[in-house]
């Protein structure tokens, strides 16, 4: 191995792949290193792949990449005990071309995407930690790796090492994450036959469902489960604010087996046999937690720059847009032989012209709101299913005696109040 | 009704390719024993890794995720978690 690259890129998950694929295919000399067995070995996401931001990097990916199922239908479950309200999108638009988004099985998708940069002339090395970056008069100018000898030197190193980003750390871009900052992640996945799941959830073949549920999902704490389907599988997973777990004390698993055997969840699962079980943590302190992103000779990209959109359940889309556009900052700096911090912050402004800077300042407030604010979760999903069952349910009183009935379960004038209050600082803290 | 799965059943699913040392380390034992009483870290973490011992923190790493929850979780910054050498850890196999 020559030990100086033009670039190395630490991880190699949608942030990283992307990075060194960009940088690959103008000729950069890059080093892809990856801890796990694989790409794709260490990685968890519940499953949604969107199609833009992948195609901005490899166009009609979708013909050759492992990929699911199109997803052609959204819904969303306001859950209670043993209730549920329901909103759903279907739309045949997304299941044909160009399509809107996809399911994924991270093993195999890392692995082929990281193929991909490794043809267009990406050095990929597995079971390698980086674990410390170098630093000579204030830059970056390397990693040292866990191999014999493993000082790795480059002109520019990116960091794509996720989540736990021991890296940024350590250049102290960011102290560590609080428990309110990171959502904790359990899923599964439960072997189904094909057919039984396209009966199901009311799909021809080639067609996928998403389903993300609030409210008793949870049991009332912070976070959203979720429901995806495969091809011959379905992903079943709950994430909630870790601090939340902490707070109520709660096993993550616990709360996952709750999902599975809830009786408005349990009947499209039944039969299934579990194949995998993951947990992983997902960065969700949004804006306000994004730490520092450029320095002298290194870049933070995806997870480690705390990249998500956790109202939408978009993060593999901010990761290879990241990793994109720190790649183009790279082409740059490269033309002009300047790795400084003031050259690479150009990747900064970039991040916040795009949607990623855009969506993630539009919802910087609302994690915080609703875990300060728990009611949301506890008690107005609760009453929004009282007042559906009072309302659809025909037993002889007028529906005038049913609003009145709703509207005494909304409490006294005082709690009324509140509520009102709670709706408007809900739509400030979301719109 | 669906059979419960346990967590020990839930770990089966999963390959490990567990190395011979821990990456993950409590600090200062003594403050799980007498700072702690909830012991948070046995009830948060996904893989139940962090078991109570009567009086020590039994460390089961060979079944640890590297979610990192334990390290932001611990709320005496406790354990001191690295990644385990490259290639050994947990290895997902489809999600």
């Amino acid at each position: 191995m020559p030990e100086k690259f033009d670039c190395i890129v630490v991880g190699a998950g949608p942030a990283g792949t992307a990075c060194a694929y960009e940088l690959a295919k103008a000729g950069v000399n890059v080093l892809l290193l990856e801890r796990g067995e694989y790409p794709g070995a260490k990685n968890v996401m519940g499953g949604v792949l969107y199609r833009k931001m992948m195609e901005d990097i490899i166009p009609e990916f979708y013909k050759e990449a492992p990929l699911e199922r199109p997803i052609v239908e959204q819904r969303f479950m306001m859950m209670d005990k043993e209730s549920a309200i329901t909103f759903s999108y279907k739309g045949l638009e997304w299941g044909r071309e160009p399509y809107n988004n996809f399911t994924v099985l991270r093993a195999k998708f890392d692995q082929w995407f990281a193929e991909k940069a490794v043809e267009q002339g990406a050095l990929l090395v597995c079971e390698t930690v980086a674990v410390e970056c170098i630093v000579e008069n204030g830059r970056v100018v390397g990693v040292r790796t866990d191999r014999p000898d493993g000082d790795i030197y480059a002109d520019v190193v990116v960091l794509a090492d996720g989540v736990n980003s021991l890296l940024a750390k350590q250049l102290g871009f960011h102290r560590e994450w609080r428990p309110d900052e990171v959502a904790l992640a359990t899923m599964e996945i439960l072997k189904l036959d094909k057919t039984v799941i396209e009966d199901r959830f009311n799909l021809e073949p080639n067609q996928g469902c998403t389903i993300e549920i609030f409210g008793d999902a949870t049991k009332g704490i912070v976070g959203t489960g979720f429901l995806y389907t495969n091809k011959d599988t379905l992903s079943i997973g709950v994430g909630t604010l870790l601090s939340g777990l902490i707070k109520h004390k709660m096993k993550p698993y616990d709360l996952l087996e709750y999902v599975k055997n809830h009786p408005m969840i349990r009947p499209y699962i039944q039969g299934s046999e579990p194949v995998e079980y993951l947990a992983h943590l997902i960065p969700e302190g949004g804006y306000h937690s994004i730490p520092k992103v450029a320095g002298n000779g290194v870049l933070v990209v995806g997870d480690a720059a705390q990249l998500v959109n956790a109202i939408h359940r978009e993060g593999s889309n901010m990761a290879m847009t990241s990793g994109r556009l720190a790649a183009e900052t790279i082409i740059m700096a490269k033309a002009q032989n300047d790795f400084s911090e003031s050259m690479l912050d150009q990747y900064r402004m970039k991040l916040m012209e795009s949607f990623i800077g855009q969506d993630l300042k539009k919802y910087k407030d609302a994690t915080h709101h609703f875990e300060r604010f728990p009611q949301y979760f506890e008690q107005y999903i609760p009453m929004m299913n009282r007042a559906a069952s009072q309302m659809f349910t025909v037993d002889g009183a007028s529906k005038w005696e049913k609003q009145q009935k709703i509207w005494r379960d909304l409490g006294s004038a005082k709690q009324k109040f509140k509520l009102a209050r709670d709706m408007m600082k809900a739509w400030k803290v979301m719109k | 009704m669906m059979k419960a799965q346990t967590i020990e059943e839930k770990q089966y699913l999963v390959r490990f390719n567990a190395d011979t040392k821990s990456h993950l380390h409590v600090l200062d034992p003594n403050i799980c024993l007498t700072k702690c009483p909830d012991k948070i870290c046995t009830i948060f973490c996904p893989a139940s890794v962090y078991k109570w011992e009567e009086v020590r923190m039994h460390v089961g790493y060979e079944g640890c995720h590297e979610c990192g929850s334990c390290r932001i979780g611990c709320p005496y910054e406790n354990i001191q978690w690295e990644y385990p050498r490259g290639g050994y850890g947990i290895v997902f196999r489809l999600g």
